[in-house]
């Protein structure tokens, strides 16, 4: 289907939307009334026709205005997008994986046509045409992980695989959950995830890691994070903080259900060809409370996973002290009926709310 | 004073040992203040015929005492910035076999342990002991400037001036802690300082 791109600010006045059509296909990400870490990783096949899941790398109404967004947070703040020297390769094999990709999965909307090195690439919806030397630095205007990253929806997250870890050895991080990608450049799995609470002492990130280093070409895998945005800001960086952090103060129980949006990342996992690195897009959608309302078993479900969610993990998740509000605009959605199993939405068989 | 047991924290943040002479051909000690306790705590003549010791006293009267050990070379820098030229150049002409031993701060360990690393030492052949004090090397997450020796949490960027809080997140590429404004929330509302592990 044809997509209308949507002119909107995520700062400042905040005029971001979400079509009916973007909150249908919003990943709701609770598969059950209740929410822990765990390993949920699957294979990255497809999905449901028009889902987010669909596509390798999903494209929605949101994405010329996202990349104006990172243009702005790149134009501030360069460091957000670096990669260590080494690093160079598996760049050209990430141009390659989204410029194939993006070809194939939206022909209308991108091109790419190749005579040996010699390739020719069209980005319809952001007006580029250029022509360059693959493997050839010298003839793009950016490093080939900045260059097609800064055409890409989604933070990414380049890994160098050696010593049985996975290194963060390069990145293009503007739409955070608030870590620091020039803080934690160079380091390895153990050490990125370091401040997550609890899920060290389950052993998730050892079988999480296990799992990661076995990915194979062709084979992705893919899984969903989530946390708690006050207005859909994108930048949540830990280097804005300061500028920020006074918003989460700013919720009333008269604007929460416009203002309080649940932030989902849609992570993938590709192994690289030719570095034999691993690439880690981390797709950021938000939805507003009253548009996730519109779902009867969403705001059930939403209400349910927020109450007994456990302390240390809202508190990491930085919303424990909104949790109250939440809560009580929340229970409004929660007629106590049961929710049926899985993320879709089943707008045709999932009872209206009883009250 | 200056042996201290730090409480468990996370996986990002270095662990420290206790110095031990270890075969080698030639060996590098770089430490400051009380780190000079734990060179003292390792020399022997034989080892000492082979060893160059990089001192920074910061305010401290040890360095006599690791004089008085005779190692082949000695040398007293008034900084570690003062310093780090002279590491840089002693680390490329490393032999195979050199054994690095580093004592004192964090800082100083941390920074010394990037140099030997980009020299290509291998890990194996770094070895660490923490003497003295448990102040910190900050960075701060905002203007990305760094606060040298940070006693208190929260403290007050040496750079912006905002008042952030001391994380136990580490980068071992900036040897360095993550400081993070305390008062984003509540401008102006700023705990009272203590020590850090206090
Ligand atoms: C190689 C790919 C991955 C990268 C680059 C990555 C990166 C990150 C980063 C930077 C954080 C933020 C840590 C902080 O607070 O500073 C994080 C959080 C987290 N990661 Fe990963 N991660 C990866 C894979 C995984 C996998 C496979 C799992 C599977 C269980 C996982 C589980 C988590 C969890 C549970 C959190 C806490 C999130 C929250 O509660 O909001 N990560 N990750």
């Amino acid at each position: 289907m044809t997509i209308q791109f949507n002119d909107e600010t995520f700062r400042d006045d905040y005029s971001f939307r979400n079509s009916e059509r973007a909150i249908k296909r919003f990943p709701f990400p609770f598969d059950k009334d209740s929410y822990m870490y765990a390993v949920n990783m699957e294979q990255h096949r497809g999905g449901p026709s028009d889902s987010i899941y669909e596509k390798r790398f999903d494209v929605d109404e949101h994405y010329v205005s996202e990349m104006r967004d990172r243009a702005m947070v790149l134009a501030d703040d360069p460091l957000r997008c670096q990669s260590l020297p080494h690093m160079t390769l598996a760049g050209w094999d990430l141009l390659e994986l989204i410029m194939v990709s993006k070809s194939e999965d939206y022909p209308d909307l991108f091109q790419l046509h190749r005579d040996g090195d010699q390739w020719h690439w069209i980005n319809k919806p952001l007006g580029i045409d250029d022509k360059f030397t693959f493997m050839d630095e010298t003839t793009l205007p950016y490093g080939p992980m900045e260059y097609i990253t800064r055409q890409t929806q989604g933070d990414f997250c380049v890994l160098d695989q050696r010593d049985d870890n996975l290194w963060m050895d390069a990145g293009m991080i503007t739409t955070q959950a608030d870590w620091s990608l020039d803080f934690d450049i160079g380091m390895n799995f153990f050490e990125w995830h370091a401040p997550v609470p609890l899920a060290h002492e389950k052993g998730i990130f050892v079988r999480a890691l296990k799992f990661l280093l076995n990915i194979q070409q062709g084979a992705p895998a893919r899984r969903l994070n989530w946390t708690m945005t006050v207005n859909p800001l994108l930048d949540t960086s830990p280097e804005n903080y300061h500028k920020w952090g006074i918003q989460k103060t700013e919720l009333t129980p008269e604007n929460i259900g416009s203002k309080q949006h649940l932030r989902v990342e849609l992570q993938t996992f590709f192994r690289l060809p030719r570095s034999n690195g691993l690439v880690f897009p981390i797709r950021c959608y938000l939805c507003s409370f009253q548009d996730l309302m519109t779902s009867p078993k969403w705001g059930r479900r939403l209400h349910r996973v927020i109450r007994d969610l456990p302390e240390e993990l809202a508190t990491y998740k930085g919303f424990i002290d909104n949790r109250p509000m939440m809560l009580d605009y929340l229970s409004k959605f929660d007629d106590g009926l049961p929710t049926s199993n899985g993320i879709w939405p089943e707008f045709d068989t999932e009872p209206p709310l009883q009250k | 004073m200056s042996k201290f047991e730090f409480p468990p924290s996370i996986r990002s943040r270095p662990v420290y040992g206790t110095l031990e002479a270890r075969p080698g051909k030639t060996h590098l000690m770089i430490a400051d203040a009380e780190g000079a306790e734990a060179i003292l705590a390792v020399a022997t003549p034989d080892l000492m015929a082979a060893t160059h010791i990089i001192y920074i006293p910061k305010g401290t009267d040890y360095a006599d005492k690791l004089r008085a050990l005779k190692p082949a070379q000695f040398y007293e820098g008034p900084t570690y910035a003062a310093s780090v030229t002279r590491i840089q150049r002693v680390l490329q002409d490393a032999q195979m076999g050199l054994q690095v031993y580093l004592a004192g701060t964090e800082g100083l360990m941390g920074q010394a342990q990037n140099e030997a690393m980009k020299a290509g030492i291998p890990h194996t052949a770094i070895q660490t002991e923490h003497r003295g004090s448990i102040a910190r090397r900050m960075q701060c997450v905002h203007c990305k400037g760094i606060t040298e020796d940070v006693e208190t949490d929260p403290f007050v960027c040496s750079h912006c001036g905002l008042n952030l809080f001391v994380r136990d997140h580490y980068s071992r590429r900036l040897a360095a802690y993550q400081g993070v404004c305390i008062d984003a929330e509540d401008p102006g509302n700023v705990p009272p300082q203590k020590g850090i592990y206090e």
